[in-house]
């Protein structure tokens, strides 16, 4: 393989990691802070999606889409923690599992409903459409350069957020003790609320901008928050930074092993059973890492004991 | 003299900046009520959770038996032979008092790994319960929920578990909280009794129930024993005087 | 008897009744759902050992059920194409025998829940769910990627698979078949709960501290109950195969464990009979109400999140009042 073709794909590896953050860092903050374990993760991804799809159908404008995206992505997660969420703090991890899990029936068939089961299409702005290159002779296409910068500015933003403000204090406070925040006066509810929503936007920022290199359509939430909790598990419950270092890992292994495993086998085996071996084993590997982490760090990279 | 069954040596535990276990050293004669006492936050039930196993110290040994047994699982000591109280009951509070003793005694017998007849038509199983029910006063609520026991009653339930293990070594973590005076009183005598089977190191804020019972009392102060010693040579230690006992003079 | 008992036992009466009433009326798609809840409700009581006795919520034990389909479609793939599993280092062939294939998925589900359980049970909360979930999904994507059994399409199966002395073809004598292996693995449940075994485990759901206390290790105790539990949906995935004659990756897929997951709560987790009630109930929402709408789901969502939010017991504890549960 060479060594070009190993880069850019390095690079989608990135792409791909940088999306997993912006769903498994809302997914860790409402763990870490609410104590809540959210399935309906994936429906706000879907909803950012739609919602993007329909503006950009109805406008043009992608800049328009993708704040249609956050601002739709935003409004149901503030609804739902408001009608169903709040309920949920403090039931045990099933009813969360299973409240969350009805939610996902919900909003995947009313989004049938609504838009039909035929995936809608985003497309990528016309001045984004080609490709960049790069020092070194790379080209790469600038949508997906566009993701990495997004994505790690988001991260950046949310470090800042955190470290920073005095939301972020708030959530630093509510992770390590309820009582505590409720006592200094904080209005608790809201900042769930806040923070619940914010999650969201997140989820939904993803799903639109993943929806313009995949097509929008129901359920593509599902397997992007099944990816999220490996993630999540990888780097360690309500760690910003596990959430980062975690999404890079598993970007960076899903891409790479999807593209070098069947080459690997292919240098010892037959060409077809290589491809087998090779491509099944990839769609494994994720799962073999988190494996590994948990034989090695039950609490992932960055959780606390 | 004999060989102590319970030996802690130089233990150390700390979290963060606080020392919450300072190089603590405590022995435990078979026969004898060995009492720990001191202020709240001392470090008293820091230690028992260490000494159980459910907290690794920093450093340090706690010898059991003639055994080092610092690396041994909260399972595996309890299995050689460690009965433990917990200061905040920790039962099953969706059993019935029974069920619960039944758990301990299964736990002794060891033979949990059988899936077919009921565990609570077994009656070598059932016998031992009631048994320890019986001796804390507690058989008449046998097929009460635990979640409807008043917290005394759950202390005494603690204590007819820990029985129906039949250990070499009780650690009791405040049996006495919550039993009221005549409660306490009867929980007194009857600890008396037990010495004799298994020796105790008890934790105790019942400052009556420990002078009526210990052969010999420790002081923790923030993490440090500042003396050891029988009643008598407790009282009259100007340190703990100092420290402790002589907030309770005054009062 | 108590109401709850009674309640079980007309439950439970209720399949064969439904069937035969069936059969009577000459109706075989009825005796078909009736199997079909029969089935599916084995799974349940499956997830129940872990889930209601145990404590343990997994969102992956489809992975469990599908394997058990994939061992009944690989086994008679084998068996119908006359090609060997495998030739060395010793002959494997394949077969259309049903208790062969239920003693295979009951050891490949033991095995695979013994290897998942032994890593995820390392830790517990919102990390054992999001394992399970994910060790699911693992398994899923492979059926998927690996071409030798159909891979994204499935394995289907021309013939049903046989059991001696009986036409197994003829729905009423399937469903009998299904029936008799749901009541015996509800008697084994229902012992299990009450023998020794079952009151550790479930002391460790309450209190786990307090068995350690007692001598006793969680984590043996959880693993014994993950791998009976996988065992017992394994079985009731070689079933559903060879209720439908075909097995494919959706088997194995999360909307799967939420739907075993989801026969258990409706019905009242913990309580015996609840996967049956669970099973039955939502074969008759899928087909009332998939009648009605296209979009089913909508309504099973909300009632899913009616009877999380406010009837905790499940549909028998809302029936029988507040009783004890494992009567």
């Amino acid at each position: 393989m060479s060594t070009l073709l190993l880069i850019e794909q390095v690079l989608n590896g990135l792409q791909f990691g940088v999306m997993l953050f912006l769903m498994a860092a809302g997914l860790t903050l409402i763990f870490g802070v609410m104590g809540l374990i959210n399935l309906a993760h994936g429906s706000l991804y879907m909803i950012g999606a739609f919602a993007a799809a329909a503006v950009a159908g109805a406008t043009g404008s992608f800049v328009l889409a993708l704040i249609a995206s956050l601002a739709a992505a935003a409004a149901a997660g503030a609804i739902i923690e408001l009608v169903v969420i709040r309920r949920l703090y403090d039931r045990d991890h099933l009813d969360q599992v299973l409240a969350t899990f009805a939610l996902i029936l919900i909003f995947s068939e009313g989004t049938r409903w609504v838009f039909g089961s035929f995936p809608l299409f985003l497309d990528i702005p016309d001045a984004l459409a080609g490709p960049v290159m790069l020092p070194g002779g790379i080209q790469y296409p600038a949508y997906r350069l566009l993701i990495i910068a997004i994505g790690l500015l988001v991260a950046f933003g949310l470090f800042q957020l955190i470290a920073r403000t005095r939301i972020g204090i708030q959530i630093r406070a509510g992770e390590s003790d309820r009582e505590m925040i409720a006592a200094l006066g904080v209005d608790i509810s809201k900042l769930y609320t806040l923070v619940f929503a914010l999650g969201a936007a997140l989820a939904g920022l993803a799903g639109a901008l993943v929806g313009a290199i995949q097509s929008v359509q129901v359920g593509m939430g599902e397997p992007v928050l099944i990816l999220a909790f490996v993630v999540i598990v990888i780097g360690g419950i309500g760690s910003i930074k596990g959430a980062l270092v975690g999404a890079l890992l598993v970007g960076l292994t899903d891409t790479l092993g999807g593209v070098l495993l069947p080459g690997f086998f292919g240098t010892f085996m037959e060409a077809s059973a290589a491809t087998a071996v090779g491509s099944s084993l990839a769609s494994m590997s994720i799962y073999i890492l988190m494996a590994g982490v948990l034989l090695f760090k039950p609490t992932g990279l960055y959780g606390s004991a | 003299m004999t060989e102590p069954l319970l030996q802690i040596k130089s233990l150390n535990k700390s979290f963060g900046a606080l020392k919450a276990t300072d190089d603590v050293s405590l022995t435990l004669y078979p026969r004898e009520i060995h009492a720990l006492i001191g202020p709240n936050g001392a470090g008293k039930s820091t230690l028992i959770k260490q000494v159980a196993g459910g907290l690794q110290p920093n450093s340090g040994e706690i010898w059991f038996d003639g055994r080092d047994v610092t690396g041994l699982s909260t399972v595996a000591r309890a299995r050689s032979g460690l009965g433990r109280t917990f200061q905040i009951s920790s039962l099953a509070m969706e059993y019935t008092v029974l069920q619960n003793a039944v758990l301990g005694a299964l736990g002794h017998s060891g033979a949990v790994w059988r899936f077919f007849n009921p565990v609570m038509g077994n009656a070598p199983l059932r016998d031992a319960a009631i048994a320890a029910l019986e001796r804390v006063g507690l058989v008449e609520h046998a097929a009460k929920r635990t979640a409807d026991l008043s917290h005394g009653q759950r202390r005494l339930l603690e204590v007819a578990v820990a029985l129906t293990l039949q250990p070499r070594v009780f650690l009791m973590d405040e049996p006495m909280a919550g039993l009221g005076a005549s409660g306490s009183k009867r929980l007194t005598e009857f600890l008396d009794g037990l010495r004799t089977e298994a020796p105790i190191l008890l934790v105790e804020h019942d400052m009556d129930a420990v002078f009526a019972l210990a052969d010999r009392i420790s002081v923790l102060v923030y993490g440090k024993i500042i003396a050891t010693g029988t009643a008598e040579e407790i009282r009259s230690d100007p340190a703990v005087r100092e420290a402790y006992l002589g907030e309770e003079d005054a009062a | 008897m108590s109401r709850a008992t009674l309640l079980n036992a007309a439950l439970f009466l209720m399949l064969p009744v439904t069937a035969l009433a069936a059969l009577v009326l000459d109706e075989p798609f009825i005796i078909t759902l009736a199997t079909k809840v029969a089935i599916l409700a084995l799974a349940g009581v499956g997830l129940n050992i872990a889930l209601g006795l145990g404590g343990l919520v997994s969102l992956g034990h489809a992975a469990f059920f599908g394997i058990g389909g994939y061992a009944m479609g690989i086994l008679a793939h084998h068996a119908q194409t006359f090609t060997p599993l495998m030739e060395a280092p010793f002959l494997l062939e394949g077969t259309k025998s049903m208790p062969v294939i239920w003693v295979v998925a009951v050891i490949a589900g033991a095995l695979a829940a013994l290897a998942i359980g032994a890593l995820s049970l390392r830790t517990s909360g919102v990390y054992f769910i999001m394992i399970t979930l994910a060790f699911g999904q693992m398994l899923y994507y492979f059926a998927i990627s690996w071409p030798a059994y159909g891979g994204e399409d499935g394995l289907s199966i021309y013939v049903r698979n046989g059991f001696p002395g009986l036409n197994t073809l003829d729905p009423i004598q399937f469903f009998v078949l299904c029936f008799v292996i749901l009541a015996l693995v509800l008697f084994c449940a229902g012992r299990l709960a009450a023998a020794p075994f079952g009151l550790a485990l479930s002391a460790a759901r309450q209190n786990a501290e307090r068995v350690e206390t007692v001598g006793l290790s969680p984590y043996r105790l959880r693993l014994l109950a993950f791998v009976i539990s996988g065992a017992v949906t394994a079985l009731a995935g070689a079933l559903f195969a060879d209720l439908n004659r075909f097995v494919s990756p959706t088997m194995l897929s999360w909307h799967m464990s939420g739907e075993i997951m989801i026969f258990v709560i409706l019905g009242g987790v913990g309580r015996l009979f609840g996967p049956v009630a669970g099973a039955a109930l939502f074969i008759l929402l899928e087909h009332v109400l998939g009648g009605l709408s296209d979009f089913w789901h909508v309504y099973l969502g909300l009632l899913l999140l009616l009877v999380v939010l406010f009837a905790r017991g499940g549909m028998i504890g809302l029936a029988a009042g507040r009783e004890v549960a494992h009567d």
